[in-house]
């Protein structure tokens, strides 16, 4: 058992050598090989990803953009534990994902991964800061709700239900929910596809902070391309498959953007 | 509290109408359990300890006359333990204050020391004087229908003479818990008593001077009750001895073993009932709320809470309800036991029965509660456990509507389209509609099973006192008598016509299956007396053999044309064959008629009578009762007024409550059942409703949509739930199919229309409810939330 995950371990970094264009650099938190996703609908095989090989590495801030129905979601979903890929291998640090039983992945998700959901997803019968505290008590090295809604400058709306909150601010809630474990990894699926764009501008600012004050790993899925100004490294994607990525020389702040 | 608690009960106050019609329902369910269980416990344990404490008897046995000396030969059968000899006679009785004169049992009681068998538990008073012949104890329930006191007097006739008896005491008896005169069905406390006096008085009086006329005897532990009943018979043929029997066939043993029964299927039934309706509804509940939390689901799960978690988020929301009803229903158990132990008060005479709570029955009641409501939800729990994060993500797609089978065949247009969205909402959910429609039929057939009893009941009492008992009074001789005698009674003031009848007490034997019962020779042209079936037809008298209850052909495992053995119990107990020629659908006891001149010709005997069934004129029925009671011959006087009477006060009453009872269920289901859908419906299509509020639809049309499919649910389900009903009805019948009582299948148009009525009423309530939130809808908020 040992013996093969050390294997796994070596050939990881010698595909990550190989293909990663800064990973002699730096440390890869995901790396992800070969990964197919198909969807039996019916009578119809959905290839959601076709053999996607990809690398976050620590800190880093991604965009991951594409068209609907080009797969990032689901790769997204994979990386964060929601849903296993068909074939192909995803490591988190030294650990295989792909290998991990439904208990593990739990664990994975509950200690590792903070996620933020285009429709927010709050629980609507609980205020702000309990729907924080739902994370903060399961989580081992959590801030209390209060400092993670002050971090998206929600402190004084942490009474409030979801009803009571614009889209925004049940967003930012989000985010708050979603760092509130001092996760190692954000995963943001489309956090501003239903806000207009001031709002969306304040959402992606509180994502920036937190990549920036936290160092958390932050990947956000988006098919608007403005937003790839922002971000560390910008991943192409298109039917299922990478198809290209670019990393910005220089970064944009997310109060410049403009949609 | 954690915030996934705290998030459980506001999520149960958001949906507290739905989740308080659930309770409710499941609460009658453990109300009923609780009901029945622990009353079917406290009468097995008040019986239990009663019998044990007062020493009641296993075996008993009256005769004509047999010599003290006899006891030491009955205590030496094996088996037996106690023997307690005695005399018991019935006399005629006058209460000071009633015009009307009673009947009684007058019981020996030892001068020296207390009764071995068949103890007397003593409520007030004292024991009667050694030596005194006016004394007596009176039973509890005589006295109290009697308002009879302690140092009152009554008179009674003992062997011919009046004499002045004075209550120094009164008394119950294991013996007469179901205190009723032999041949009744049920109990007349102010026109029967129980009465105990000393020995030797009533040795003296009845000139039975060191000889006994009754029997008692206790079986040591292992005893066979067969045997020693052969062995008992045996030694006291010689004496006159009508054969003996044990407990099951002692009157008020047997009324009682009767009603734990009733208990025993209750506590089965109604439970049953309740508990699936609740757990139908919850399943219909939790399967919607788990639809509508799916993207909750997905949030919590992707969080990082485990699927045990999550499933034991929703379980708890279960059990929460479960708990609810628990605490509604079993104090409603709990309340109805007291009702009903009421109820039993005037039925059942114990030194002191109350209705005890047993720690395990509230633990049965818990358990199976929770047993229904996790059965009902745990496919839905399991689905949200079982639900992928990753697809919970997206919202569900959406639902599949076809073309209904009306359009199919081609009938599409004729129907507005309102209609269609109502029938192809229906026909999407093909299950739930139907237990829906199951549901509001079960509160039909609830409320039909309640009256049913009602008018099982009503036609019994109206087909026994006006198809059976065509007479007025019936009297009884003190031994068989010259038909003369009868014919006198004829001229007697008042009397309009007088038939007379022949009673014999046998036993039949077919086999090794033997029955005492007591066979009733009348005339085949009889006027007073009608033999019909329980459809009202009459059967004709067959000229010879023996006409038998349905129920006792049963039990002999015979038909008509086979021959029973026939062994009188009476007399020279002559052993004679005998043929069933017919038999006879009746409603109570295990009956035997036969042609009186063919009974004759069986026993071998002249024109004898023991009896008469009298029509009287109403302006001389208390006259004549009063003279008939102090005829000598006679030794029994019944009136039918007086059964008439005693039903209206015990049974009668007994059923208005259980119906209103029954109502009240029946309520809470239809309501509960009715209020559920039309809420899950508006939740499930206030988004549609509100898009066809802003396209211009009007509240009344979109009302019609969503209380239209409710509507349909229910008047499908009045048919279905009257014919189940009916079912239930007839499965009862079936339960209750016994010796003593046998309920005809009778169900009024009225309980028909009564059920259909009421469930509609509360359906159009509840409707009413929903509507009101149907207009305070708010169209922009519902558009713009994500379903």
């Amino acid at each position: 058992m040992a013996g093969r995950a050390t294997g796994d371990h070596f050939s990881r970094k010698l595909l990550t050598a190989m293909t990663g264009k800064t990973a002699t650099t730096q440390e890869s938190v995901f790396a992800a090989r070969k990964i197919t996703k198909v969807y039996h609908m019916g009578e119809v095989d959905v290839h959601a990803l076709r053999g996607v090989d990809l690398d976050l590495y620590r800190g880093e801030f991604v965009v991951l953009l594409g068209p609907s129905g080009s797969g990032k979601s689901t790769l997204l979903n994979i990386l964060g534990g929601l849903d296993s890929p068909s074939s192909g291998t995803v490591f988190y640090g030294d650990q295989q994902l792909t290998d991990f039983d439904d208990a593990a992945l739990t664990r994975y998700r509950r200690y590792h991964v903070g996620f933020v959901f285009q429709f927010y997803n709050l629980i609507p019968s609980l205020t702000a800061r309990e729907n924080v505290g739902l994370i903060t008590e399961i989580a081992s090295n959590p801030m209390t709700p209060s400092e993670a809604l002050a971090m998206v400058d929600l402190a004084d709306r942490a009474d409030h239900f979801p009803a009571q909150l614009s889209g925004g601010e049940q967003q930012r809630v989000a985010i708050a929910r979603a760092v509130a474990k001092r996760p190692e990894v954000l995963l943001c699926d489309e956090p501003t596809g239903a806000l207009d764009v001031q709002t969306g501008v304040l959402v992606l600012e509180v994502i920036q902070k937190i990549n920036r004050e936290l160092g958390t790993t932050t990947a956000v899925i988006t098919h608007n391309a403005v937003i790839a100004e922002m971000a560390d490294r910008v991943i192409h994607l298109s039917g299922g498959k990478i198809t290209g990525v670019e990393t910005n020389t220089t970064k944009r702040e997310a109060a410049e953007l403009t949609w | 509290m954690n915030s996934l608690n705290r998030k459980l009960f506001r999520d149960l106050w958001q949906m507290k109408g739905q989740a308080v019609a659930i309770a409710l329902v499941m609460s009658c369910g453990i109300a009923t359990f609780v009901l029945s269980r622990s009353m079917l416990h406290s009468l097995q344990l008040t019986q239990d300890t009663y019998y044990q404490r007062y020493n009641f008897a296993d075996v008993f046995a009256t005769l004509k006359r047999a010599p003290e000396s006899l006891t030491e030969r009955l205590a030496e059968i094996p088996g037996v333990g106690q023997v307690q000899t005695r005399i018991v006679v019935n006399v005629n009785l006058s209460v000071p204050g009633f015009d009307e004169p009673a009947s009684g049992k007058l019981i020996s009681l030892p001068e020296t020391h207390r009764p071995r068998l068949n103890q007397l538990y003593f409520r007030q008073g004292r024991w009667l004087a050694p030596g005194r012949d006016d004394e007596v104890l009176a039973s509890e329930a005589f006295s109290l229908a009697n308002d009879l006191h302690v140092g009152d007097t009554i008179s009674a006739v003992i062997n011919g003479r009046q004499k002045k008896l004075r209550i120094v005491g009164i008394a119950l008896s294991p013996e007469y818990i179901y205190e009723i005169k032999p041949g009744d069905l049920l109990p007349d406390n102010e026109h029967f008593g129980v009465f105990w006096m000393n020995h030797e008085a009533l040795s003296i009086a009845y000139d039975l001077d060191g000889a006994f006329n009754d029997l008692s005897i206790s079986l040591l532990h292992g005893a066979s009750a067969p045997e020693v009943i052969q062995r008992v018979d045996d030694l006291i043929e010689p004496y006159g001895g009508l054969g003996s029997y044990d407990r099951e066939d002692q009157l008020s043993n047997k009324f009682l073993d009767n009603e734990i029964e009733q208990n025993r299927n209750m506590g089965m039934f109604a439970p049953t009932i309740f508990l699936a309706v609740a757990a139908f509804l919850l399943n219909v509940v939790m399967t919607r709320t788990i639809n509508t939390q799916r993207e909750q689901i997905a949030a919590l799960k992707a969080f990082g809470y485990s699927n045990l978690e999550v499933g034991g988020h929703y379980l708890k929301s279960v059990l929460l309800i479960v708990a609810g009803a628990l605490l509604v229903g079993i104090p409603m158990g709990i309340w109805f036991g007291g009702v009903v132990t009421e109820m039993y008060a005037k039925l059942f005479h114990f030194p002191e029965f109350t209705f005890r709570i047993y720690p395990s029955v509230l633990l049965g009641a818990s358990g199976v509660a929770m047993t229904a409501g996790v059965l009902g939800t745990i496919g839905s729990i399991a689905r949200a456990v079982r639900l992928p994060p990753a697809e919970a993500m997206r919202p569900e797609s959406p639902t599949g509507y076809g073309p209904t089978l009306l359009e199919r065949l081609g009938l599409g247009r004729l129907v507005p389209p309102v209609a269609l969205m109502v029938l192809r909402q229906l026909e999407r959910h093909p299950l739930k509609t139907m237990l829906s429609t199951i549901a509001i039929a079960l509160a039909v057939s609830v409320l039909v099973l309640g009256n049913y009893m009602q008018d099982s009941v009503n036609y019994m009492m109206a087909a026994q006192f006006h198809w059976v008992q065509r007479y007025d009074m019936s009297v009884a001789t003190t031994e068989a008598v010259a038909d003369r005698a009868i014919y006198e009674l004829g001229s007697m003031p008042g009397v309009l016509l007088c038939e007379p009848n022949r009673y014999v007490s046998v036993r039949l034997r077919a086999g090794s299956r033997h029955r005492r019962v007591g066979i009733l020779g009348i005339r085949s042209d009889s006027d007073l007396f009608g033999l019909v079936n329980m459809d009202g037809k009459p059967v004709p008298l067959p000229p010879g053999g023996l006409l038998v209850s349905q129920k006792l052909a049963e039990i002999l495992d015979v038909g008509v044309g086979d021959w029973v053995q026939l062994e009188v119990l009476q007399g020279k107990k002559p052993i004679r064959q005998a043929m069933i020629a017919g038999t006879l659908q009746d409603f109570a006891g295990l009956s035997v008629y036969m042609e009186i001149d063919a009974l004759r010709q069986l026993m071998r005997e002249g024109p004898v009578v023991t009896g008469a069934h009298l029509l009287v004129d109403p302006k001389f029925q208390t006259a004549l009762y009063r003279e008939l009671k102090e005829t000598p011959l006679i030794s029994a006087v019944t009136v039918k007024q007086h059964a008439i009477d005693s039903f209206d006060k015990t049974v009668a009453e007994n059923l208005r409550v259980m119906k209103s009872i029954n109502l009240l269920f029946a309520c809470i289901i239809a309501i509960g059942v009715v209020y559920n859908s039309a809420r899950i419906s508006l939740s499930e299509r206030s988004r549609e409703l509100a898009t066809l509020r802003v396209v211009g639809f009007t509240r009344g049309e979109i009302s019609a949509i969503l209380l239209g499919e409710l509507a349909v649910i229910t008047l499908a389900a009045i048919p279905v739930g009257l014919v189940c009903g009916r079912f239930f009805a007839w499965w009862m019948t079936i339960a209750f199919d016994q010796e003593l009582f046998r309920f005809p299948l009778v169900i009024s148009q009225q309980t028909y229309a009564f059920a259909a009525a009421v469930v509609l009423v509360a359906s159009t309530a509840s409707g009413l409810v929903v509507r009101r939130r149907l207009d305070e809808l708010d169209l922009v908020a519902v558009l713009k939330s994500r379903e």
